[in-house]
C-alpha cells in the first residue's frame, strides 16, 4: 500500500514528459496510473470484505513519533476504488477536453498529484500523514481551480477555495493534535478503540470544534459552502473529479473516520445533523438562482455533501440504517455526479454553451451522451432502478428512525430540489431544436459519464454485488460489523412514500423553477460569502493601518519604540522583583564630589533645556568631562585620559557635521515624550546600576589576571596583558571591526569620486 | 585543541583577508565560493564532532576557563554554522553569477566573509563579552554591505540600520557591564552558575536589557522596525544573505542566555517572550499583506516568523525548543531562497513591485516552482521543511496548554498563506501589464543557488528525522546547561 502511494507521486511526476513525449494520446496512457491502482485496489477487496483490515507502516520521523502509515477497511477502500476508478476516466477526459492546450502537461501533473494525495488522505493512518495529504489536496485544488490563470474570476475563486480549505486545515491540524495527547497516539486506528476516553475528556469540545471546522471547511458545508460553486472555474474535469467525487467528499471521508471515536455524544450527533440538514437546504435553495449547468450540479453537490453529513449525523442513534444509507449514497453520489459533470462539460465543449435554457435537442446528435445523463439524472432524481434509488430509500429509513419528523420533512424538500434538477438536466436532451453543426464528442468525452452512470444501473438492477463492500464500509463508519441486505424492491413502506413524494415535489418545483429563477436571480442574496469578503477586505485595511501606524518611516520614532519598551521592560522587572536598593554603608560624598556632580547634572538638565543642536553638544560634553574627572578622582589617571579624549573628539566630530548640516532648525519645544523617555532611561539604568553596586562583587577574575599577569603573561600592565593575551581575541576582533570601518569609508569615497567624474 | 572549532572562524577570515591583499577580480570570485564551500565543509566537520563526541570547547590561548575566551561548540551552534556554511554557498555561488563588478571592486567577496567571520564568532563564542565583539564585526561589515555601491535608497536604509544597531550595542554593553559587575564573569557558562547568588528581582531586570539588545538584532516587536526600511534596499546577493544570518545570530543569542543564564524566572521572562513573540507574529504577518514590493513584503515576513522562534522558547519544553531551533535553521534556507528569487525576478522584469510584474507562468514554469517551494515552506505547509517546524511548534505548544499562542502560530500560517498566494497570483499568473519590460537574455547560472535552496527545503521536508532528531538533541543540552558547563568548565554544578 505504501508502494501505491509512492508509486502514485513518482507517476505524477512523469506526467509532463509523457505528455510531451507523447502528444494527444497522453491521456490514455496516463489512465494507466489510476487504472492500474484501481486494479491494485480491487485485488484487496476479496480480503476487506471478509473482515480484514491491513495497515502498513513506515517509519517516517521516528523522534515524533510521526509514520507514514497507512490502514486500509471497507471505507477506505471504498474511496479509494472512486478516486483510482473516477480518476483513470477523468485522466482520459482531460485528454479529449484540454486538447491541445498549451498547459496541458502540467494540468497532467497536478491532477495526478491530486489523486496520489486524495488517495494518501483516505488511507493515512498517522494522522500527520492524514494531515500533510490533506494540505496537498488543497494545493493542487488551488493550482487547478487558477487553471485559467489569466482571468481574475479564476485566480480569485482559487484564492478563496485556497483560504477557506487550507484555513479549515490549520484548525483540523490542532484538533487532529490534541486528540492525539488526549487518546496517546498518532495512528488513527489506535485512537478510534479508545472513543469512551476521549468523549469524557475535558478538551473534547475543543477538539470537536476544531475537526469540524477542518471537515466542513473541506467539504463545503454551510457556513463555509460558497467556495465550492466559485471553484467552477476550473476545468469541468476539475470540477468533475475533485470538486464532486472525491477532494469534497475529505471532510466527509474523516467524520465517517473518526465517527467510532468521536460520535456517540449528543453534540456530535445534534451538530452534525443540524450543519448538514443547513447544508443540504441551502445548495437545494441556491439551485434555484442559476441556469449553468455547472453551478446547478455544484449546488446540488454542496446539497449532497450536506446529506452525507446528516447521514453521519444520525450513525449513532440508528442501528445500522444510518451507516448502510451512507455507504450507499456515497458510492451512487460519486457515480452519478461525476458521470453528470463529464457530460455536462462534454455539451460545453460541442455545443458551446452551459446556460440550460439555450439547449436543446441534443438527444439527437449527441445519443451516447444523453443515455449517460438519463441515467445519471435517475440516480439524482432517486427513481428506480438505479443506485440512487436505493441510497435515498436506506436514507429515509434512517431519518425516520430517528430523526424528528419535521427534519425528514425538510430533507425531503431538499431531495426534491434533486429530482427537479433531475428534470431540468434531461429535458434538454429530448425537447427543441438540436443546435447546428454539433455533434457527439470524441470517445474521450463520452466513455467516462457512460461507465459511471452505468454502473449506477447496474448496481440498482444488483444491488447484491455492492453489498458486500457497503457491509465493510458501513460497518467501518459504525464501529461494528454490520450486515444488511440492499434491496432494490423493499416493499411499501412508509419511505417508499416519501420516494413518491419527492419525486411529486421534483415535478412541482421544475415547473416552478422558471418563475422562480426569474425572481432569485435579480438581487444578490447576502450570505456567508459576504462575510468572506467583507473579513479579507477588513483584514488588507487593518494592515494597511497597522502599517501606517508602526512603520512611519522616522528614526524617531523607533527610536521612541525601542527606548519605551527598555524603560518599560526594565521598570517593570524592577519594580515587580522589588529590586531597589540603596549601597548599604555609603560614606557621605566630599565636597568635590558634589561639586562634580552638580556639573554633571547641569550639563545633563541643558542638554533637555537647550534648543541649539551645537550648544547641546557643548553641554553634554560636561557630562562626558565629569566622568573623566570621576575616573581621576578614583585613582584611574589611564582611564580618564582616555575618557577625555574621546569625549573631546566626539563633541568636535559631531559639531563639525553639524556645521556641515546648514538644513537642521532649531530643536522644538515641547517633545514631552522625548524628555520623559530620556529621564525614564537614565532612571532605570541608575536603578539598575545601584542594584549591581549591591550584589557582592566576587573577584575570581581580577585576582587570576593580577596574579597570572607578570609569571605567565609577561607584562606588569594588567589591562596591557588582558587586551593582548588574556583576551587577546577580544581585541582582535575590535582590530577588525576598525578595518572594516575604513573599508566602508574607503567604499564610500570611492563611490563619491566616481559620482563627480561621471 | 581542537582545530574544528576554530575553523569556522579561520576560513572566512583567511578568505576575507586574501580577497582584499589579492587584486584580480578572478581571483576574489574563486575565493569567495572557496571560501563559502570551506566554511560548509567546516561547519560538516564540526557538527559530526559534536555528534560523536558531544560538546566541544576549547580554551582560547589555553587561558583555562573562566579567565580566557572559550570557544564552544554543542548541537545548536553547530547546527547554525553549518546553515550558515549553506547559506554561504547559495548566495557565492548566486553572487558569481550576477557578476556584479562595482561591487566586486569594492571589496564584496572580502566583507561578506569578514560578516561570515563575525556571525560564526558569535554562534561559536561561550564568553559575554566576546559576543559582543562579534557583534561589533558583524555590525560593521554588514552596514559596509549594505551601502556598498550604494544609491540614495541603500543609504537612507543603511542609516537607519546603523543607528539603531550601534544602540543595540551600546545596551549589550551596559548589560554586559552590570551583568559582570553583578556576578564578576563573563565567560557564559560561569554566569549560569553565578547568577543564583544575584537578587533575582535584579537578574529579571539586567535579562530584559539582554532581552531588548538581543532583540533589535533579531528584529522582534516592538524593535523591528529598522528591518523592513533597511533590508529591501540592497540587491538580492546582499540581503539574502542578511536575511537568511543576521536575525538569526540575534535569536541564538536569545535562546543562549535564556536557557543557560536567565532561568531562575520563567514564569515571568519566558511569558513575556511569549508575548512578544505573538506580537511579532501578529504585527508582521499583517503588515506584510499591506505591501506592494516584494522585498518589503518578503521583509515584514521575515520579521514575522522571528516570532516563531521566539514561540519555542517562550514555551520551554524539549519539543518547543526544538521547534524553535528547527525553525530558525529550516528558516535561513527558505528566507534566503525567497530573497534571491526575488533578485530573479528583479532581473526578469526590472522591478519587483508586484502590480508593474506578471505573465511568468507560461514561459518560466520552471520559476513558478522555485517560487512555491520556499513560498508555501514559509506558509508551514506540507511537504516542506517549514511544516514540520510548525508542526512540532503546533504540536509542543498544544501539550503544555499554551493555546492562545498556538491560535495566533496557526493564523499567522494562514495570513502567510494569503500573501504568498497574492503574490503567486500578482507575479505568475496575473498577464504581464501593458508596458512590462521582456525578459532581457537569460537568467543563467543565478537559477542554479534559488534551486539548490529551494530544493533543500523540500528534501528536509520529506526526510525531516535527521534535522528534526538534530534541532532536538540541541534543545535536550539547552534544557540540561550541567553538559555545557562541564564542557566548558570542567566542574559540574
Amino acid at each position: 500500500m505504501v508502494v501505491a502511494i509512492i508509486v502514485a507521486f513518482v507517476g505524477a511526476l512523469t506526467a509532463p514528459w509523457l505528455h510531451r513525449w507523447l502528444g494527444h494520446a497522453a491521456g490514455w496512457v496516463l489512465a494507466l496510473l489510476p487504472l492500474g491502482l484501481a486494479f491494485y485496489f480491487a485485488s484487496l477487496l476479496p480480503e476487506v470484505v471478509g473482515g480484514q483490515t491491513l495497515r502498513h507502516s513506515l517509519a517516517w520521523v521516528p523522534s515524533l513519533g510521526v509514520n507514514f502509515s497507512f490502514y486500509l477497511d471497507g471505507l477506505s477502500l471504498l474511496f479509494a476504488l472512486l478516486i483510482t476508478g473516477i480518476g483513470t476516466f477523468i485522466v482520459i477526459y482531460s485528454g479529449g477536453y484540454l486538447k491541445g492546450h498549451p498547459d496541458l502537461g502540467r494540468f497532467y501533473l497536478v491532477i495526478l498529484l491530486f489523486m496520489a494525495s486524495m488517495l494518501g488522505l483516505v488511507l493515512a493512518d498517522n494522522i500527520v500523514t492524514l494531515f500533510v495529504m490533506w494540505e496537498l489536496t488543497s494545493l493542487t485544488s488551488y493550482l487547478l481551480i487558477g487553471f485559467h490563470h489569466s482571468e481574475f474570476r479564476s485566480r480569485r475563486a482559487a484564492t478563496q477555495a485556497l483560504l477557506v480549505t487550507a484555513g479549515g486545515g490549520l484548525a483540523l491540524l490542532a484538533g487532529l493534535i490534541l486528540l492525539a495527547l488526549m487518546g496517546g497516539s498518532l495512528e488513527i486506528s489506535e485512537l478510534l478503540g479508545q472513543g469512551q476516553l476521549l468523549r469524557e475528556h475535558p478538551l473534547y469540545l475543543p477538539a470537536l470544534i476544531l475537526v469540524l471546522l477542518g471537515a466542513f471547511t473541506k467539504s463545503a458545508q454551510f457556513p463555509f459552502h460558497f467556495w465550492l460553486p466559485n471553484a467552477m472555474e476550473a476545468p469541468t474535469p476539475v470540477s468533475a473529479y475533485l470538486h464532486s467525487a472525491t477532494m469534497v467528499k475529505a471532510g466527509v471521508y474523516l467524520l465517517a473516520r473518526l465517527q467510532p471515536a468521536l460520535g456517540g455524544s449528543e453534540v456530535w450527533s445534534s451538530t452534525l445533523m443540524l450543519f448538514g440538514l443547513a447544508t443540504l437546504l441551502t445548495g437545494a435553495t441556491l439551485t434555484f438562482r442559476h441556469t449553468d449547468l455547472k453551478r446547478l450540479l455544484a449546488y446540488s453537490t454542496v446539497a449532497a455533501l450536506g446529506a452525507l453529513v446528516f447521514l453521519i449525523g444520525l450513525v449513532p442513534l440508528t442501528d445500522y440504517y444510518a451507516a448502510m444509507g451512507f455507504a450507499t449514497f456515497l458510492l451512487a453520489h460519486s457515480l452519478y455526479k461525476g458521470g453528470l459533470f463529464m457530460a455536462a462539460g462534454a455539451v460545453d465543449h460541442e455545443a458551446g454553451t452551459r446556460d440550460i435554457t439555450q439547449l436543446g435537442g441534443l438527444f439527437r446528435v449527441m445519443p451516447l451522451t444523453g443515455v449517460a445523463v438519463v441515467l445519471a439524472g435517475l440516480s439524482l432524481a432517486g427513481l428506480p432502478p438505479v443506485l440512487g434509488f436505493i441510497g435515498k430509500e436506506v436514507l429515509y429509513v434512517a431519518a425516520l428512525q430517528a430523526a424528528p419528523a419535521w427534519v425528514v420533512g425538510l430533507a425531503v424538500l431538499g431531495f426534491a430540489v434533486g429530482a427537479m434538477l433531475a428534470l431540468l438536466l434531461v429535458v434538454p436532451f429530448f425537447r427543441g431544436q438540436p443546435p447546428q453543426k454539433v455533434h457527439e464528442g470524441p470517445p474521450s468525452l463520452w466513455l467516462g459519464p457512460l461507465v459511471l452512470a452505468g454502473l449506477g444501473l447496474l448496481l440498482g438492477l444488483f444491488p447484491g454485488l455492492y453489498n458486500p463492500l457497503a457491509d465493510a464500509v458501513a460497518s467501518a463508519v459504525k464501529g461494528k460489523t454490520v450486515a444488511y441486505h440492499l434491496k432494490l424492491w423493499p416493499g411499501f413502506n412508509l419511505a417508499l412514500l416519501l420516494s413518491l413524494l419527492t419525486v411529486l415535489l421534483g415535478v412541482g418545483f421544475y415547473f416552478l423553477y422558471p418563475r422562480l429563477q426569474a425572481w432569485m436571480a435579480q438581487e444578490p442574496i447576502p450570505g456567508p460569502e459576504n462575510a468572506y469578503v467583507a473579513l479579507l477586505r477588513g483584514l488588507m485595511r487593518l494592515a494597511a493601518g497597522v502599517e501606517r501606524l508602526l512603520q512611519s518611516g522616522s528614526l524617531r520614532a523607533y527610536l521612541a519604540w525601542i527606548f519605551a519598551g527598555l524603560v518599560g521592560l526594565v521598570g517593570l522587572a524592577l519594580f515587580r522583583g522589588g529590586a531597589l536598593f540603596w549601597p548599604a554603608g555609603a560614606s557621605s560624598p566630599r565636597l568635590e564630589q558634589v561639586l562634580l556632580l552638580a556639573l554633571m547634572f547641569l550639563g545633563a538638565i541643558g542638554a533637555l533645556r537647550l534648543r541649539s543642536h551645537l550648544a547641546m553638544v557643548v553641554v553634554l560634553g560636561l557630562v562626558g568631562a565629569g566622568v573623566a574627572l570621576v575616573f581621576l578622582l578614583q585613582n584611574a589617571p589611564d582611564l580618564s585620559i582616555t575618557q577625555f579624549l574621546v569625549e573631546t573628539l566626539t563633541a568636535i566630530l559631531i559639531a563639525l557635521v553639524l556645521l556641515q548640516i546648514r538644513s537642521i532648525g532649531p530643536v522644538p519645544r515641547g517633545r514631552w515624550l522625548d524628555k520623559g523617555l530620556a529621564l525614564g532611561l537614565g532612571g532605570v539604568v541608575t536603578l539598575l546600576m545601584l542594584g549591581m553596586l549591591a550584589q557582592p562583587f566576587e573577584p575570581h577574575l581580577s585576582q587570576f589576571f593580577a596574579q597570572k599577569s607578570l609569571p605567565e603573561g609577561f607584562g606588569r600592565n594588567i589591562v596591557n596583558v588582558i587586551l593582548v593575551d588574556f583576551r587577546g581575541l577580544d581585541t582582535f576582533g575590535e582590530i577588525t571591526v576598525v578595518g572594516l570601518a575604513g573599508l566602508g569609508v574607503w567604499a564610500l569615497l570611492k563611490r563619491r569620486r566616481r559620482e563627480e567624474q561621471p | 585543541m581542537s582545530w574544528l572549532l576554530v575553523l569556522p572562524l579561520l576560513v572566512p577570515l583567511t578568505t576575507g583577508i586574501l580577497c582584499l591583499v589579492l587584486p584580480g577580480r578572478t581571483a576574489q570570485r574563486v575565493l569567495g565560493l572557496a571560501g563559502a564551500l570551506g566554511l560548509l565543509a567546516a561547519g560538516l566537520a564540526l557538527l559530526a564532532q559534536v555528534q560523536r563526541q558531544g560538546i566541544q570547547a576549547v580554551q582560547i590561548g589555553n587561558w583555562p576557563a573562566p579567565f580566557g575566551i572559550t570557544f564552544v561548540a554543542d548541537h545548536l551552534s553547530a547546527l547554525m554554522v553549518l546553515i550558515s556554511g549553506v547559506v554561504a554557498v547559495a548566495v557565492a555561488l548566486f553572487a558569481l553569477a550576477e557578476n556584479d563588478q562595482a561591487r566586486e571592486g569594492l571589496g564584496y567577496y572580502a566583507l561578506g566573509h569578514l560578516l561570515l567571520f563575525g556571525v560564526n564568532g558569535a554562534f561559536l563564542t561561550g564568553d559575554l563579552f566576546n559576543l559582543y565583539v562579534w557583534f561589533e564585526v558583524l555590525l560593521l561589515a554588514s552596514f559596509v554591505l549594505m551601502i556598498l555601491g550604494g544609491s540614495k535608497a541603500q543609504l537612507a536604509g543603511g542609516v537607519k540600520y546603523f543607528a539603531v544597531s550601534l544602540l543595540s550595542s551600546i545596551l549589550f554593553l551596559v548589560a554586559v557591564g552590570l551583568l559582570y559587575g553583578a556576578t564578576g564573569a563573563l565567560n557564559m557558562a560561569d554566569l549560569a552558575l553565578r547568577v543564583e547568588r544575584v537578587h533575582p528581582g535584579l537578574l529579571t531586570a539586567l535579562s530584559m536589557l539582554f532581552l531588548v539588545a538581543f532583540g533589535l538584532k533579531a528584529a522582534v516587536f516592538p524593535f523591528f522596525f529598522w528591518l523592513p526600511a533597511s533590508y529591501p534596499a540592497p540587491p538580492a546577493m546582499i540581503s539574502a544573505l542578511f536575511a537568511g544570518l543576521l536575525t538569526k545570530v540575534g535569536v541564538y543569542a536569545l535562546i543562549r542566555v535564556f536557557t543557560l543564564i536567565f532561568t531562575h524566572d520563567t514564569g515571568f521572562t519566558h511569558s513575556l517572550i511569549l508575548w512578544v513573540a505573538g506580537f511579532t507574529l501578529l504585527l508582521g504577518a499583517l503588515m506584510a499583506l499591506a505591501q506592494g514590493e516584494l522585498r518589503r513584503l518578503l521583509s515584514f515576513q521575515l520579521v514575522s516568523h522571528i516570532g516563531y522562534m521566539l514561540m519555542g522558547l517562550g514555551i520551554l519544553t524539549p519539543l518547543a525548543l526544538a521547534g524553535s531551533v528547527f525553525y530558525a535553521l529550516n528558516h535561513m534556507i527558505v528566507i534566503a531562497a525567497l530573497f534571491l528569487l526575488a533578485g530573479l525576478l528583479q532581473r526578469l522584469q526590472g522591478t519587483t513591485v508586484l502590480v508593474r510584474m506578471g505573465g511568468l507562468y507560461g514561459p518560466y514554469p520552471w520559476l513558478a516552482v522555485l517560487f512555491l517551494l520556499p513560498g508555501l515552506s514559509l506558509a508551514g505547509l506540507p511537504p516542506f521543511s517549514g511544516f514540520w517546524a510548525k508542526y512540532t511548534l503546533v504540536a509542543a505548544g498544544l501539550q503544555a496548554g499554551q493555546y492562545g499562542i498556538v491560535a495566533v502560530a496557526l493564523l499567522v500560517g494562514l495570513l502567510t498563506l494569503l500573501s504568498m498566494g497574492l503574490v503567486f497570483a500578482e507575479v505568475f499568473w496575473k498577464k504581464a501589464p501593458e508596458g512590462a519590460r521582456a525578459a532581457p537574455g537569460g537568467l543563467g547560472g543565478r537559477v542554479l543557488p534559488v534551486g539548490l535552496l529551494a530544493v533543500l527545503t523540500l528534501a528536509i521536508g520529506l526526510w525531516a528525522e535527521p534535522l528534526l532528531s538534530l534541532s532536538q538533541a540541541a534543545a535536550r543540552e539547552l534544557l540540561e546547561p550541567a553538559g555545557y558547563i562541564q564542557a566548558v568548565l570542567g566542574v559540574s554544578r
